[in-house]
C-alpha cells in the first residue's frame, strides 16, 4: 500500500513531521517497507513525442527513433518496443534518470551500433503498472505538456506500507489515518457524506440470484446519464500520480480515487452496453469473456459473474469486461459497489491467476456497510467533472450484516499484556478506533466496526489495546534459570555426539538440501519408492532425496572441479520413504574422495578404501557407547556400492536392522556422473536403526575388573579356503573359551606361492588370560591345541607349519 | 694385609687407564668372578685368627665397594659415551612436515543450533522436533491458517500430492501442534529443523533453518516473552546490551502478535549488533492464538503463552559475518573451512558459546 502524508492529511489534522509519522506507523503495526523520495528523482521523465521511427539497421526487432522533447530538443533513442510509431506520445528519461522499478541509473550506450541516448518507458518500468508490453501511451492532452515532467512536483515522498493480510480497512487512506489518531498521531477529520437525493427512477434492473455459493451478497448502484467523460482535473491527476498510479479517464480514475481513498472498491459500466439489466450468478463451465486487461478467460462454474441477457461483462469484485467498459466516448453509466465474499474471490483469481486491486481488497474484506456512502461519494465527483444526473440508489441484498459484538473483560488485557491501563484509557482507544463502548458492570460491551473483519474475540480486543498503547510498554520479565527437564532427550544426544565424532574424524559437515536431481536420486534409490515435488523450484530439484548420496557426490564432482582432489564429507540429516510425514529416517553420511597421502616424503601414496571407511564407522559406533564384539557385518549392500567391495553392519544379530552400509561406490556411478577420481567411498549410518542406549554411561562405569595374572600371546596361521570369512574364523577361535581368550586378531592374509590354489593363510594372533592365576605351558598348551583342532573341524583349516 | 693393598693399587691403576667395554668387563670378573681376587679373600676371612678377623674382613668391604663404584662408574660412562656418539648419526631435519591429518568441521548452521540449544536450556526450554513431511492440517488450519486464508499466500508450499494435503513444512510451528496433542501443559520447548518455501534468490533459499519456540503454562504474559527473548538474543550475540523493538504485526497463530528488531551499526562493511540506530528484523512471535490452543485440546481459559520463530541461517549470518545465503548449501570446500567450526568447539553454558 503506497500512501504520501500529503494524502494523509486530507483524513488526518496534524501538525508533526514526516519522520515522526514513519516512526508512528511502524509502531502501530503499519510497517513502512521503504520510502522514495520522489521529488529530485523522478522529475527527469519527461512527456515526449516520437517524431520519427526508423528499423534498426541491425536489428529486426529495434527501432530507431527521433523523440521531441521539448525546447526543439531531438534525442535519438533505440526502442524495441512494437508500439513505438511516429506521432506517439510517451515518456521519456534521459541520461541519469534512475529507473523505478530496476533502480538502475541510465547511461549513454550504444545498442547493436548505434547510439542510444536515453530510453522510451513501459509503464511498469515507472512502476504505474504491471504493463510491459510496449512503452507508455499519453493520449493527446499531453501534447502541451511536450518537454515538461510527467510526474508532478510533489514534496510528500512514497511511503510503501507493508500492509498485514488481516488490516482491509488500511488498503484505505482513511484506515490508516483513523488508526494514527487513535494512537495520538493527529485528530481524524469528519468527512460525512451526505447523502444523494434525486427523484430520478434507477431504470436497470439488477437481481442476484439466490443459488449454493453465491459469492455476492449486496449489489448497489446508480445510474448516472448524460454525463462528458473526459480528462480528470489536474488535482485528481496529481493525486494518482503522486502515488504511482496511472491516470486514465475522469470516470475510472474517480472509483481508483475512492477505492484509495477510502478502500470502497467500485465499478463503472457503460450501461448502454448492458443488455436489460444486470443477473448476479454462478458462471457456467466453459462462459468466457474478454476483461479489461485485453484477455480473454475461460470460466469454471460457481464463479460470481457480474451478466446481463447477452452473457458475461466481468468477474464480480475482480476485473471487468471490455464490453461493458467506459470510455471517453460514454454516455450513460452504471455505478457498481457490492459485498464480495473473500473466499469466493479467492477461489476464483486463484483458479484464473488473477491479481487486482479490487481482487486483493475484497479477499480481505471490504466493509459491508460503505456500499452506500461509495456510491454517494463517487457519483457526486462525477458529477462535479463530467455532469450529468444521478438516478437513485438501488441496493439488492440477499444477506444483511449482522453487527459483531464482544463482552469484553478489561481484566484480561493484563493477563495476557502483563501491564496495566485504565479503563478510560481503553474506552478512549477503542471508541477512536470505531467501537461501540458500554461499560456494563464489570464488563465493557462492545460492537464492532464493520470494516474490521479481523476482530472476533476478546484477545483481538488485546491486541488492539497493547497495539495503539505501544508494545514498548510490554515489561521485560527476566526468565528464571531453572531446568525440569533435560535439554535434549537420547535420540537428540546420539544425534550431537555422532555428528561431532564423525566431524573429528577429518569429515566436512555439509548441509545440503532435501530435494534432489531425479536422475542423481536414480543411482542411489535402490528399491525405494520415488517420492516427487508437485510443484518443485526447477526440474532439477524435483524429487526427495532417498539417500544423501545424491548430493553428495554432485557436491564433491563440483569440488574436484575446484581443483580440490582429497575430500571428505559428510551430512546428518533425513532422507524420505515416502510421502507421508514420518517416512523419513536420519542418517550420517559420509563420502571420501581421493586418496588418504598423497605426494608425502614420508609416506606412501594410498588411496581411500573400505576400510578406512570401516574403520570410520566402527570407531563412530564404539564412541557412541555400542559393543563392537557384538557387530556382525557380511557383504549385502544395496546396488549403489561395488558388489565385492562393500559392506553392512548390524549391531547385534542378522536380525537386527542394518546399522550402517559402508564401502566402495559402484564404479558405474562414476562413470555417470563424469568424475574424476582415484578412489570414492562413502558410509551410510542409519540413526533410526540404532538401538538407544539403555543403559547410561553412569551404569555402564560402575562395574571395573580386570586381570592381574600374565597374559600370553599364541601366534597361528591357517590355510583355509579363500570363502571364509576372517570373522567366521575369529568367531570360531573366540568360542572356543569365552573366559580364557580376551582378543583374536588378524595380522596377516596371504595368497599365492606357497599357498594351494583357492585358499589363503591367515596370520591370527590369540591374547590368553586368566582372571585367577598364572597360566603354565601346560595350560596354554592345551587351549593351543585345542584352537587348532577346533579350527580344523569347523572351517576345514589347515595349520601351517 | 699387603695382599689386599697390592691388589687395589694395581686394580685402580689398571682401571684409570684407557680401557673399552669388554676390558672392563674383564676386570670386573676377575675381581669379582667365582675365583676372582677379591671372592678368594674373602673366602679367606674364616681361616684368619680372630684378633684380626674383624679389621679385616672391614678392610676387605672397603676395598671391594672402593672398586666396585669405580667399575660401574667407568661402564654408565662409557654406556653414554656410546649413546651420545649414536645420538650424533641420528640426527635429522626436524624442519620436514609432520605426517599429514586433516580437520573436519561443523557447519555454521549445526553450530548455530547447538548454540540456541544452549542458551535455551539454561532457561529451561526443551528440544522437540517433527517431520519435514507434514500434512496441510498441522502446518496451516490448525494453526489458525484456513484454506482460503490471505496468510497462506505468504507461504510458497513445495506440495507432495495433487490434493495439496501432503507438504514440506513451511515453518516450524506444526511441532507446536505435535507437541501439544502429544502431552500435557506445561509446554516449554524449542524445535530447531528444516523448513521450505519454494522461493530462490540471493536472500532466499528453498530450504532454511528455523526455530521454533512455545512457552505455554498458567500466567505466561508478554512480559515474558519480550524478557526471554531479549535474553537470548543477549546471550546469542555475547553482548551486553542490545537494543530491541518489539512492533505490531501479524500472524495467523498469535494473537497479539509481534515483530522483533534489532540495532545494529555498519563498520568497516560489517554489521554490529548492539547498539546501533538502525532496526534489522530477525523474528516473529505473539501469545499463542486462542483457536490454537483448542484445536490441541489445550483450555485456553486456564493456559496460555507465547510462541516465537526465529531465521537461524539469519542468525548465523549475523554473528559470523556471512552474506550469502546460498552459499550455506553449496559445499564449497573453501566455504566450509573457513566458516565451520572445529567439533571440539561444543556451545556449552560453562565454556561459553565461543572461543
Amino acid at each position: 500500500m503506497i500512501i504520501t502524508f500529503d494524502w494523509l492529511k486530507d483524513h488526518l489534522k496534524t501538525n508533526l513531521k514526516e519522520k515522526n509519522l514513519l516512526e508512528q506507523l511502524t509502531k502501530i503495526g503499519l510497517e513502512v517497507e521503504s520510502i522514495e523520495r520522489l521529488s529530485v528523482d523522478k522529475e527527469l521523465f519527461k512527456v515526449a513525442e516520437i517524431i520519427k521511427t526508423e528499423k534498426h539497421p541491425n536489428a529486426d526487432r529495434l527501432k530507431v527513433c527521433d523523440v521531441n522533447i521539448g525546447e526543439n530538443e531531438i534525442k535519438k533513442v533505440v526502442c524495441g518496443a512494437e508500439n513505438a510509431r511516429e506521432g506517439l506520445l510517451t515518456i521519456y528519461a534521459p541520461q541519469g534518470a534512475i529507473i523505478p522499478k530496476t533502480k538502475t541509473k541510465l547511461a549513454v550506450t550504444k545498442i547493436r551500433g548505434v547510439t542510444s541516448y536515453g530510453m522510451l518507458c513501459s509503464e511498469s518500468e515507472l512502476n504505474l503498472s504491471n504493463e510491459s508490453d510496449g512503452i507508455v501511451e499519453l493520449n493527446k492532452e499531453f501534447r502541451k505538456n511536450i518537454g515538461k515532467s510527467y510526474f508532478s512536483k510533489s514534496k510528500s515522498n512514497l511511503i510503501d506500507l507493508s500492509i498485514t493480510p488481516n488490516r482491509p480497512d488500511c488498503l484505505g487512506i482513511r484506515g490508516i489515518a483513523r488508526d494514527l489518531a487513535a494512537s495520538g498521531f493527529g485528530k481524524l477529520v469528519d468527512l460525512e457524506e451526505k447523502k444523494i437525493h434525486s427523484r430520478n427512477k434507477h431504470t436497470l434492473k439488477v437481481k442476484i440470484n439466490k443459488e449454493k455459493g453465491q459469492g455476492c451478497t449486496a449489489f448497489g448502484s446508480c445510474l448516472i446519464t448524460n454525463v462528458k467523460n473526459s480528462e480528470s482535473p489536474k488535482w485528481l491527476k496529481d493525486k494518482l500520480i503522486s502515488i504511482g498510479q496511472k491516470p486514465i479517464s475522469a470516470i475510472v480514475d474517480i472509483t481508483n480515487y475512492v477505492m484509495l481513498d477510502v478502500n470502497r472498491p467500485l465499478h463503472a459500466y457503460d450501461a448502454d452496453k448492458i443488455e436489460k439489466g444486470i443477473i448476479v450468478r454462478n458462471s457456467k463451465s466453459g462462459e468466457e469473456f474478454t476483461a479489461l486487461d485485453n484477455k480473454n478467460y475461460k470460466l469454471e462454474s460457481g464463479m460470481c459473474v457480474i451478466s446481463d441477457n447477452k452473457g458475461v461483462l466481468g468477474l464480480g469484485g475482480i476485473i471487468g469486461g471490455t464490453r461493458s467498459g467506459t470510455k471517453f466516448d460514454t454516455k450513460n453509466i452504471l455505478l457498481e459497489s457490492a459485498y464480495f465474499e473473500p473466499e469466493s474471490i479467492r477461489n476464483t483469481a486463484k483458479k484464473l491467476n488473477l491479481d487486482t486491486d479490487a481482487k486483493f481488497r475484497f479477499e480481505r474484506g471490504i466493509d459491508p456497510l460503505s456500499i452506500e456512502n461509495g456510491l454517494n461519494k463517487a457519483a457526486k465527483l462525477i458529477k462535479k467533472i463530467c455532469g450529468g444526473e444521478i438516478s437513485k440508489i438501488d441496493i439488492q441484498k440477499i444477506e444483511t450484516y449482522k453487527t459483531k459484538k464482544i463482552s469484553f473483560d478489561p481484566n484480561i488485557f493484563e493477563k495476557i499484556s502483563g501491564f496495566k491501563i485504565s479503563l478510560k484509557e481503553m474506552i478512549i482507544i477503542l471508541e477512536n478506533l470505531g467501537f461501540g463502548v458500554k461499560s456494563d458492570k464489570k464488563k465493557l460491551k462492545l460492537i464492532v466496526p464493520s470494516w474490521r473483519p479481523d476482530i472476533s474475540q476478546e484477545v483481538d480486543i488485546v491486541e488492539e489495546l497493547v497495539r495503539i498503547s505501544g508494545y514498548e510498554k510490554i515489561k521485560n520479565i527476566e526468565p528464571i534459570k531453572q531446568r525440569k527437564k533435560s535439554t535434549l532427550n537420547k535420540f537428540q544426544k546420539l544425534f550431537h555426539f555422532l555428528q561431532r565424532s564423525i566431524a573429528s574424524k577429518g569429515y566436512l559437515e555439509v548441509i545440503t538440501w532435501s530435494f534432489t536431481d531425479q536422475r542423481y536420486n536414480d543411482y542411489f534409490r535402490d528399491k525405494k519408492k520415488e517420492i516427487k515435488i508437485i510443484n518443485p523450484i526447477s526440474s532439477e530439484l524435483g524429487v526427495l532425496r532417498n539417500s544423501v548420496f545424491s548430493n553428495l557426490i554432485m557436491h564433491i564432482n563440483k569440488n574436484l572441479d575446484r581443483g580440490f582432489k582429497d575430500l571428505s564429507v559428510f551430512e546428518i540429516g533425513p532422507i524420505f520413504n515416502g510421502s507421508n510425514p514420518g517416512e523419513q529416517n536420519t542418517v550420517v553420511c559420509g563420502m571420501s574422495a581421493g586418496k588418504k597421502s598423497r605426494l608425502s616424503w614420508i609416506e606412501k601414496d594410498r588411496n581411500v578404501d573400505v576400510f578406512d571407511m570401516k574403520r570410520d564407522v566402527i570407531q563412530t559406533l564404539v564412541e557412541a557407547g555400542y559393543d563392537s564384539k557384538k557387530f556382525f557385518i557380511d557383504n549385502k549392500t544395496p546396488n549403489y556400492y561395488h558388489p565385492g567391495k562393500s559392506g553392512r553392519l548390524f549391531l547385534d544379530n542378522r536380525n537386527d536392522q542394518v546399522a550402517a552400509y559402508f564401502g566402495e561406490i559402484h564404479p558405474n556411478i562414476l562413470k555417470q556422473v563424469d568424475m574424476k577420481t582415484e578412489s570414492l567411498v562413502g558410509f551410510e549410518i542409519f540413526m533410526d536403526n540404532l538401538k538407544l542406549p539403555e543403559k547410561t554411561l553412569n551404569d555402564l562405569k560402575v562395574k571395573f575388573s580386570f586381570s592381574d595374572y600374565q597374559k600370553s600371546e599364541r601366534d597361528f596361521a591357517f590355510i583355509i579356503n579363500k570363502n571364509v570369512n576372517a570373522q567366521d574364523l575369529i568367531n570360531v577361535i573366540s568360542s572356543v573359551d569365552e573366559i580364557l581368550i580376551k582378543n583374536v586378531k588378524v595380522f596377516d592374509v596371504y595368497e599365492g606361492e606357497n599357498i594351494p590354489e583357492n585358499h589363503k593363510s591367515i596370520a591370527i594372533s590369540v591374547t590368553i588370560q586368566s582372571s585367577e592365576k598364572t597360566l603354565n605351558e601346560a595350560d596354554l598348551e592345551q587351549i593351543n591345541n585345542l584352537i587348532i583342532k577346533t579350527v580344523e573341524n569347523k572351517t576345514g583349516a589347515k595349520i601351517r607349519s | 694385609m699387603s695382599d689386599l693393598k697390592k691388589i687395589k693399587d694395581e686394580f685402580l691403576s689398571k682401571l684409570n687407564g684407557k680401557l673399552d667395554i669388554s676390558e672392563i668387563n674383564q676386570i670386573k670378573s676377575d675381581l669379582f668372578g667365582k675365583s676372582g681376587l677379591i671372592s678368594t679373600q674373602f673366602k679367606k676371612i674364616g681361616a684368619i685368627a680372630e684378633s684380626e678377623r674383624k679389621k679385616f674382613a672391614s678392610d676387605l668391604n672397603i676395598i671391594k665397594d672402593e672398586l666396585q663404584d669405580l667399575i660401574s662408574s667407568k661402564i654408565n660412562e662409557l654406556e653414554s659415551a656410546e649413546i651420545n656418539k649414536k645420538l650424533e648419526k641420528e640426527k635429522i631435519d626436524i624442519t620436514l612436515p609432520e605426517r599429514s591429518f586433516v580437520r573436519g568441521k561443523i557447519h555454521p548452521v549445526s553450530q548455530t543450533i547447538d548454540e540456541i540449544s544452549s542458551i535455551f536450556s539454561e532457561i529451561g526450554f526443551s528440544v522437540e522436533e517433527g517431520p519435514d513431511v507434514e500434512n496441510e492440517y498441522n502446518n496451516f488450519t490448525a494453526l489458525n491458517t484456513p484454506e482460503n486464508h490471505p496468510a497462506r499466500d505468504m507461504h510458497d508450499t513445495f506440495y507432495l500430492d495433487e490434493k495439496k494435503q501432503k507438504l514440506l513444512r513451511t515453518h516450524t510451528s506444526p511441532v507446536q501442534i505435535r507437541t501439544m496433542l502429544k502431552d500435557k501443559p506445561p509446554f516449554k520447548i524449542i524445535a530447531p529443523g528444516r523448513t521450505y518455501r519454494s522461493d530462490s534468490d540471493q536472500t532466499h533459499s528453498p530450504m532454511f533453518h528455523q526455530v521454533e519456540g512455545l512457552h505455554i503454562d498458567k500466567d505466561i504474559n508478554m512480559g515474558h516473552l519480550k524478557g526471554c527473548l531479549n535474553y537470548f538474543i543477549k546471550e546469542f550475540f555475547e553482548v551486553d546490551k542490545i537494543r530491541m523493538r518489539f512492533r505490531p504485526s501479524h500472524f495467523p497463530f498469535t494473537e497479539p502478535s509481534a515483530e522483533v528488531d534489532i540495532g545494529y551499526e555498519m563498520k568497516d562493511g560489517k554489521i554490529i549488533i548492539g547498539e546501533g540506530d538502525q532496526w534489522l528484523e530477525i523474528l516473529g512471535c505473539g501469545m499463542v492464538h486462542p483457536n490454537v490452543l483448542k484445536n490441541v485440546k489445550v483450555d485456553p481459559s486456564k493456559f496460555q503463552g507465547y510462541a516465537f520463530g526465529i531465521g537461524i541461517d539469519r542468525l548465523a549470518m549475523l554473528k559470523y559475518g556471512i552474506n550469502d545465503l546460498r552459499a550455506f548449501f553449496d559445499c564449497d570446500y573453501r566455504w566450509l573451512n573457513h566458516f565451520g567450526f572445529d567439533p571440539l568447539d561444543v556451545p556449552t553454558n560453562y565454556r561459553g558459546l565461543s572461543r
